[in-house]
């Protein structure tokens, strides 16, 4: 994918250009040879001369490779300390190696696994209800008649995206906590006040409905997009054959919808395991550690608060290699059923 | 908000047969034409249909303005309604000026704007560099632009990364808010897809008359991708503006707090007005408490039309291209 897109427009410009390439300064101005050789794909020039042609272009990668390595690659051979029992004031260099220790202590920590078991469970309900609604939504708008009503629904669903996850726990709080709207309404009126926002029983659906304000709107996006690609005609031949409403969505839209769909699913998959760190860790203090903590808060309060560097570090590279095993499996899979997941898209 | 919405909806216009789906995939063309070969809808599914997205939509003004209207409403409108109030009858600015005379709102004002707008700044440098060199067939290009992929597959993990932070002696220093944002794989394939679509003759022309890549790249190539720039710029200035945790992993001195901290402690945490913001606090709290939520929410409302404007092709640039 990514070979022909790059290839592609730099053939016709070989075939066009070597004229001047060829050493000779073109026409008129008096400038050096060296700077119009064209780029041709590799194999066809000398590594020094393309060195020396892609000088300033490589200088341009520089600040970008630098970021890569302090933020990126560097702190990924860091997570060596979850097979260390690591010590601040003894460095990387001199802690002593306990080999898979760390690992094995985590799964006979009860906290890690609750936190582990949590995980899975508000995963499992954010595929299940999460996933849908913009779908859902998207179809919806899609279905508009009305230009105005369209653009104006978009812009107030797409809104909350932008909003920080402080903000959206506050104005949640300012809407269902204790002191909230809602339970002071209630409480106007005589009634009792529903602990919408502390009640570990009820947290997965509150963590749902937080990321269903927040992002639905926002991922309907992509679907609309889809939607605007079938082709119209289909759905008009389909109708003068008969098919009403609902069979139309069966046998038009949904396959058309599919690629999207199983490439935002992988992605999901994907992202399983981080379910949502920032609306956690402000939540763990109201609803309990029972009932919020996830992997990500887990090496959180054991690492950066409690000082557990290694177990620390071996639970987040535990997660990190299972998220990237599970986009491979989910990509694989995606093959398998013929669509071309993320690894052909992303590369764009 | 019912009515309007529904007696707007049902208008079939059947004298035009056009589709109201674009031909060009690229673009959300709409059509205000219901086609011919489109049934009306029943009046049950329009009611289904108008009472999701009035609600969705409510779901959302209503809460934003309830706290607008609460951090402006006077004490005495508030002690009536008990809290909160959906419209100020006398407006006043008092819980305003009380937590901007606090040092604290306006120094984490403060810090948030720096944080923004030298982020952003360095942000988009690295990445338009970085997205335009391994845009054309350049050596290395290939393994660098993998290297940034895998970085969408796989996380370092938090402890590395604080520990990075720490070794490079960033705790506390703003620096540690601004240098691990500066650069976003997403952003770098948006930038670097729109890059790869300006035409080859283009830029090998520019070389042929002798300009260096460099040149080409601030005098061709960037007057041609103002709105590109504008969009990642822009997802760049949000994401600053709206990182907390950041905060909460390395800075440790309450001046150096960004709003999204202070907005955490104050409001979500609910420590009191006095250690919180270093204020008396005079208004009933609980204008103080959606003053502060008003001061976050606002850079964000004011972007939000230019935001609008363009993101959607932003995004769809990076994510449905194939």
């Amino acid at each position: 994918m990514n070979q022909t897109t790059e290839a592609a427009p730099a053939l016709p410009a070989a075939g066009n250009v070597p004229a001047h390439a060829e050493g000779r300064p073109s026409p008129g101005k008096g400038k050096p040879a060296k700077a119009s050789a064209p780029r041709t794909p590799a194999g066809k020039q000398g590594f020094r001369s393309r060195l020396r042609r892609d000088k300033q272009m490589l200088l341009m990668m520089v600040p970008g490779i630098v970021f890569l390595l302090l933020f990126f690659y560097i702190p990924i051979l860091g997570n060596v300390i979850a097979f260390q029992d690591y010590q601040p004031y003894l460095g990387i260099g001199d802690s002593l190696w306990v080999g898979w220790q760390n690992f094995v202590d985590l799964f006979d920590n009860p906290d890690f696994l609750q936190a582990f078991w949590n995980t899975l469970y508000l995963a499992a309900w954010q595929l299940v209800f999460l996933f849908p609604v913009p779908l859902v939504l998207a179809l919806i708008v899609d279905s508009l008649i009305s230009v105005r009503i369209r653009r104006v629904f978009q812009s107030i669903a797409y809104l909350p995206h932008f909003l920080s996850w402080v903000l959206v726990i506050a104005l949640f709080q300012q809407m269902l906590g204790g002191a909230g709207f809602i339970n002071n309404s209630l409480r106007q009126f005589g009634l009792d006040p529903i602990p919408f926002m502390t009640n570990p029983e009820t947290f997965p659906v509150l963590v749902v409905a937080q990321m269903i304000w927040k992002d639905a709107g926002w991922a309907m996006i992509i679907f609309l997009a889809a939607l605007a690609s079938i082709d119209a005609s289909l759905y008009e031949a389909a109708a003068a054959d008969g098919a009403g409403r609902w069979r139309r969505l069966w046998h038009i839209t949904l396959p058309g919808l599919r690629s999207v769909i199983v490439l935002l699913l992988i992605l999901r998959i994907g992202d399983i395991l981080s379910v949502g760190f920032e609306q956690f860790i402000l939540q763990r203090d109201a609803v309990g550690a029972g009932a919020a903590e996830v992997l990500d808060t887990f090496t959180y309060y054991t690492g950066v608060v409690g000082g557990g560097w290694s177990s620390g570090a071996a639970a987040g590279l535990a997660k990190g290699v299972v998220s990237a095993l599970l986009i491979f499996a989910a990509n694989k899979l995606a093959h398998r059923f013929g669509e071309d997941g993320i690894f052909a898209k992303k590369v764009g | 908000m019912t009515t309007t919405v529904s007696q707007a909806k049902p208008r079939p216009d059947r004298k035009s047969g056009r589709k109201p789906k674009g031909r060009k995939p690229k673009e959300l063309s709409y059509n205000p034409k219901r086609p011919v070969w489109k049934e009306r809808p029943s009046p049950l599914y329009q009611t289904i249909k108008t009472l999701v997205l009035v609600l969705f939509s409510a779901s959302i003004i209503v809460p934003i303005l309830l706290v607008v209207s609460t951090s402006l409403a006077d004490k005495d409108q508030l002690a009536k309604a008990g809290g909160f109030v959906l419209w100020p009858e006398r407006p006043t600015l008092e819980a305003y000026e009380t937590i901007f005379n606090g040092p604290m709102v306006l120094n984490s004002l403060g810090v948030s704007a720096f944080v923004t707008i030298v982020g952003t700044v360095l942000a988009l440098f690295v990445t338009i560099t970085m997205a335009y060199a391994t845009s054309r067939p350049v050596l290395f290009g290939r393994p660098v632009v993998l290297a940034v992929l895998f970085t969408l597959l796989f996380a370092p993990g938090l402890i590395p990364s604080f520990l990075m932070i720490k070794q490079l002696g960033l705790l506390d220093s703003l620096w540690s808010l601004i240098l691990p944002g500066i650069f976003g794989a997403f952003n770098f394939v948006v930038m670097r897809s729109f890059f790869m679509n300006i035409p080859q003759e283009l830029i090998e022309s520019a070389r042929i008359d002798g300009a260096s890549d460099w040149t080409i790249l601030w005098r061709i190539v960037l007057p041609l991708s103002k709105a590109v720039v504008a969009v990642v710029g822009l997802f760049y200035a949000v994401g600053f503006w709206n990182s907390f945790f950041n905060a909460l992993l390395y800075i440790n001195d309450h001046s150096k707090w960004p709003i999204q901290l202070l907005l955490r402690n104050f409001v979500v945490q609910g420590s009191g007005a006095a250690d919180g913001l270093g204020i008396s606090s005079v208004p009933p709290s609980q204008s103080i408490q959606m003053a502060v939520v008003v001061v976050a929410l606002v850079p964000i409302l004011m972007v939000y039309p230019f935001l609008q404007k363009h993101f959607t092709k932003g995004v769809l640039t990076g994510a449905v291209k194939g």
